[in-house]
């Protein structure tokens, strides 16, 4: 099986320059500067690489929307988004620890690209190991000389969910309170102080050098038809061998529980959350979708950023749903009132269930709140509020009923 | 000409302008949307989602602030789904309300409580405890914050960073326990805070001056104009009459600016808004002589007794002491009086330096009187110059001025203590004006004017608007308004 971003994962020193360019690294990024722009656009357009932080956006068609400079004079600018937040995801996190030169180089074919010479890795707060690492590598490319007249500069988040969101990532690269903006403008055309941005995600930009290496043909060959390549998965939860796996696009759900050795303690299967906890949940008849972005898409759910977490059938879907609500409420940014409120009015009512006093009317109430949430607010995390519970609801009925029994009087 | 775009909004036939959104076109349409965060001056962040609205063609609903309105769009927004998500967001928005309008000053001119009655009618499905946060803190000399009120429209930080530049306000935290407060080691002084009450759509900001005062639906509201510089604001002038023994027995219970894109926008500032708190103190409303016999006149008698001292001496020692403050109906009888009547030749009439003060790009004009330009329309300050208080004061001294009539200005206060002397040193001194001030005492004959929210009147800003404002209350006692008792003299003072 063909793997790219992790198929040197087994060297020892893969984070040091020496190591990558040995195994072939900034050649990607040699042959795109001799390419030239047009030539590497057509590539990237080829692969049907998607934006694989959660959104699935095309990434050669976002780089595409950026204005020519002839339209928009002055600087334009690459942010990596490596502000990996969303519980059930560390793939950024071991792409950067274990290969922290590929994100480089991806960022400066990114930078090439759009013709942009100021880039951003935006790394959460937490990740300090990480941060410590990427300041390491950005150090020695810099004095080898590979990143040429682009300049590239890390900053630190400082502990909020929101800002992986790219809108608010954006405000708070500017100083801002980490607010989502409401497009349009969309960053591509007025984003970090007002410029063209483009903002992707460190394993979309892993991925740019191997299409340029090998070809957008032979990249999307690997995935699917409408998503190219291969996808990483964070496996976590009830499985025996939690872990980051690489798999081509369209894997089948139960073959990536398969390699994370399965169910652990012999226990049975009861869900799977495919993208993080902010898609939706998947049953346990439900492991032959296909996992690429239009798989889960078919079943209500999202593919996300690839965090799949695996549930045996000691969970109680209620707790489950208090504790996603729960962060929810504590990261909702507070901007727009429907997810302010909603997921907090949310976590009440499910903390209220567990203590034992739900009621069947409860469920009217968070069916309802649900509904009327969804599509009602300004970015993609608050519908997650209103979709995330209703899909615990709706697919494990009995969980819910007992929780929220029928009272008289 | 910018181009029309026609859409329908709710089967009506709308049209907007080019680069407007459909919330905009509609309420200059006078078609109501519910909306709390757009503000037609602080932009539309579209973060209270009460706005949506269905758009043919598209099954995602919209908030119209943020929807750029398009030709031949047919949108509707009382349609079930986009009520339903007009209500649910008012559900959200209240769901940690404290609910507590019966001492809300807000109450009455509530967005919470108006699209309660006309879109929500929800019975309440929440049974949580409700969440708590900061009550009355008072944010500075003018606004008092309530955090549990507070609906996060952001309004107010909107206002204090675009428009007062002051940026005072910041929103702490995050989701729900975030709350509105000043930044720290700050007050919110700005010149322009009174605003802030007037445009948050609840309770959560209200003004320190109105608070308990007296509920708005005892409150009577007239159009008028602020007297307080050269600006003129538009304002309403909202009065207490009905329940007098609301709102510590004073009439005035608040200035608010009232909307005109020519002249002052949204705004006003707080000298004006609350310059005007002690509107009856200090007031005149008998018709007196002081000296030599002291007596209360009648009208008739008064201008009959003021008219003959007027002519008593050469018209060249009579001097004539008023101020922009004036209407233009007040000028033109005063002009008719002085000028061609009387032959005074002596006038004083410029703001400095009792009348001017601090001047901004916003609002706020140096001259600190309304209609300077309504009396440079009939030739004061062009024609007729104005003599200084310095010349003024060296006349009376070297006994050139025997007579001195004074319009609702303030010599001893000018001049301090000195002034007395002078002043007692005139065979004649008038004093004519709504309040007593340090010089009314002094006066030989003291007339009781109607202050500007007793009459009718118009005034000529710096800009040559003319405005209009109307009469809020009645005069005090004997008072009446300037040009009345200028037309009264003048009948006596011609013969």
């Amino acid at each position: 099986m063909t793997k790219l971003l992790t198929a040197h994962f087994d060297e020892p020193k893969l984070h040091e320059l020496e190591t990558y360019r040995r195994l072939g690294g900034y050649e990607g990024l040699k042959k795109a500067l001799a390419m030239g722009r047009e030539a590497l656009m057509a590539e990237m357009g080829k692969s049907n690489l998607r934006g694989l932080g959660g959104a699935g956006f095309g990434a050669a068609m976002k780089w595409s929307t950026v204005p020519p400079e002839s339209k928009n004079p002055g600087p334009r600018y690459v942010v990596a988004n490596c502000d990996e937040s969303e519980p059930g995801c560390f793939k950024d996190r071991v792409l950067v620890t274990r290969n922290p030169h590929q994100l480089i180089e991806g960022l400066l074919i990114a930078a090439f690209a759009i013709d942009a010479y100021r880039a951003f890795i935006f790394i959460r707060g937490e990740y300090e190991v990480q941060y410590k690492i990427l300041e390491k590598a950005l150090d020695e490319a810099r004095a080898a000389g590979l990143i040429g007249a682009c300049s590239i500069d890390l900053m630190r988040g400082a502990g909020a969910y929101i800002s992986g969101l790219d809108t608010a990532l954006l405000e708070t690269m500017e100083g801002k309170k980490a607010w989502p903006r409401q497009p349009p403008p969309f960053p591509t055309a007025a984003g970090l102080m007002g410029r063209p941005t483009v903002v992707n995600n460190v394993e979309t930009l892993c991925m740019a050098p191997h299409i340029v290496l090998h070809g957008g043909d032979w990249f999307v060959k690997l995935g699917t038809p409408k998503s190219g390549g291969t996808v990483l998965f964070s496996v976590s939860g009830h499985v025996a061998d939690p872990g980051v796996y690489e798999f081509p696009m369209g894997t089948p759900l139960k073959d990536i529980l398969t390699a994370a050795g399965g169910v652990r303690g012999g226990k049975k299967l009861k869900a799977v959350i495919p993208g993080g906890v902010s898609t939706p949940v998947m049953t346990s008849d439900e492991l032959d979708t296909p996992m690429d972005f239009e798989g889960p898409r078919a079943k209500g759910t999202f593919l996300g950023a690839g965090g799949v977490i695996v549930l045996d059938e000691t969970v109680d879907m209620v707790m489950v749903a208090h504790n996603i609500e729960r962060f929810l409420s504590h990261e909702s940014c507070g901007q727009c009132t429907p997810c302010r409120q909603g997921s907090f009015w949310h976590e009440r009512i499910l903390e209220r269930a567990l203590s034992g006093g739900g009621t069947a009317e409860d469920l009217v109430a968070l069916e309802r709140a649900g509904e009327n949430i969804t599509g009602q607010v300004i970015c993609a995390l608050g519908d997650t509020v209103g979709v995330v519970t209703r899909a615990l609801m709706k697919k494990f009925p009995e969980d819910f009923k007992s929780r929220f029994p029928e009272r008289r009087g | 000409m910018a181009k029309t775009i026609k859409f329908s909004l709710d089967g009506r036939h709308l049209s907007a302008l080019e680069g407007e959104t459909v919330l905009e076109a509609a309420e200059r349409s006078g078609v109501r949307i519910p909306h709390y965060c757009w503000h037609k001056a602080l932009g539309n962040p579209g973060n209270c989602r009460m706005c949506v609205v269905e758009v043919e063609g598209t099954t995602k609903l919209q908030v119209s602030c943020r929807l750029l309105a398009r030709e031949g769009l047919v949108i509707r927004s009382v349609t079930s789904a986009a009520r339903r998500a007009q209500a649910s967001a008012l559900e959200l928005h209240l769901l940690d309300h404290p609910l507590d309008c019966p001492v809300c000053d807000q109450s009455g001119e509530c967005g919470l409580q108006d699209y309660y009655m006309d879109i929500g009618r929800y019975p309440s499905a929440m049974r949580e405890d409700k969440a708590h946060a900061g009550k009355s803190i008072p944010l500075g000399p003018h606004i008092m914050l309530d955090q549990e009120r507070c609906i996060m429209c952001t309004r107010c930080t909107r206002f204090t960073s675009q428009v007062s530049k002051s940026h005072e306000l910041g929103i702490f935290g995050r989701g729900h326990s975030q709350v509105v407060d000043v930044v720290p080691g700050r007050t919110l002084d700005n010149p322009y805070s009174g605003n802030l009450a007037d445009v948050c759509p609840v309770g959560a900001l209200t003004d320190r001056d109105f608070r308990f005062q007296v509920r708005v639906w005892y409150l009577d509201e007239t159009e008028s104009v602020c007297p307080g510089c050269s600006r003129g604001c538009a304002i309403f002038a909202h009065t207490s009459t009905r329940r007098p023994w609301h709102n510590k027995g004073r009439r005035l219970a608040r200035l608010k600016p009232r909307y005109d894109s020519d002249v002052n926008g949204h705004w006003m500032c707080d000298a004006g808004r609350y310059g005007f708190a002690d509107f009856d103190s200090d007031r005149l409303g008998k018709v007196m002589r002081l000296k030599p016999a002291a007596a209360e006149l009648s009208w008739e008698a008064a201008q009959r007794e003021v008219a003959a001292a007027l002519r008593r001496k050469s018209a060249e020692g009579l001097a004539v002491v008023a101020s922009g403050a004036l209407s233009n109906e007040d000028w033109k009888a005063f002009k008719s009086l002085f000028v061609d009547t009387l032959k005074a030749s002596r006038f004083l009439f410029s703001p400095e330096p009792d009348q001017v003060g601090v001047e901004d790009e916003l609002l706020r004009r140096r001259e600190k009187v309304p209609n300077l330009e309504g009396g440079k329309t009939l030739g004061f300050g062009t024609q007729i110059q104005s003599m200084s208080w310095d010349g003024l004061a060296k006349d009376i001294g070297a006994g050139k001025v025997w007579g001195l009539y004074v319009v609702d200005r303030d010599p001893v206060k000018v001049w301090g203590e000195k002034g007395r002397k002078l002043l007692e040193r005139l065979d004649l001194l008038v004093y004519q004006g709504p309040c007593k001030g340090l010089s009314g005492d002094l006066a030989h004959y003291r007339l009781p004017a109607a202050a500007w929210l007793e009459e009718e009147g118009h005034f000529i800003n710096f800009q040559g608007h003319v405005q209009g404002y109307r009469q809020a209350l009645k005069p005090l006692g004997a008072a009446k308004p300037d040009w009345e008792i200028f037309a009264g003299m003048e009948k006596d003072a011609r013969v």
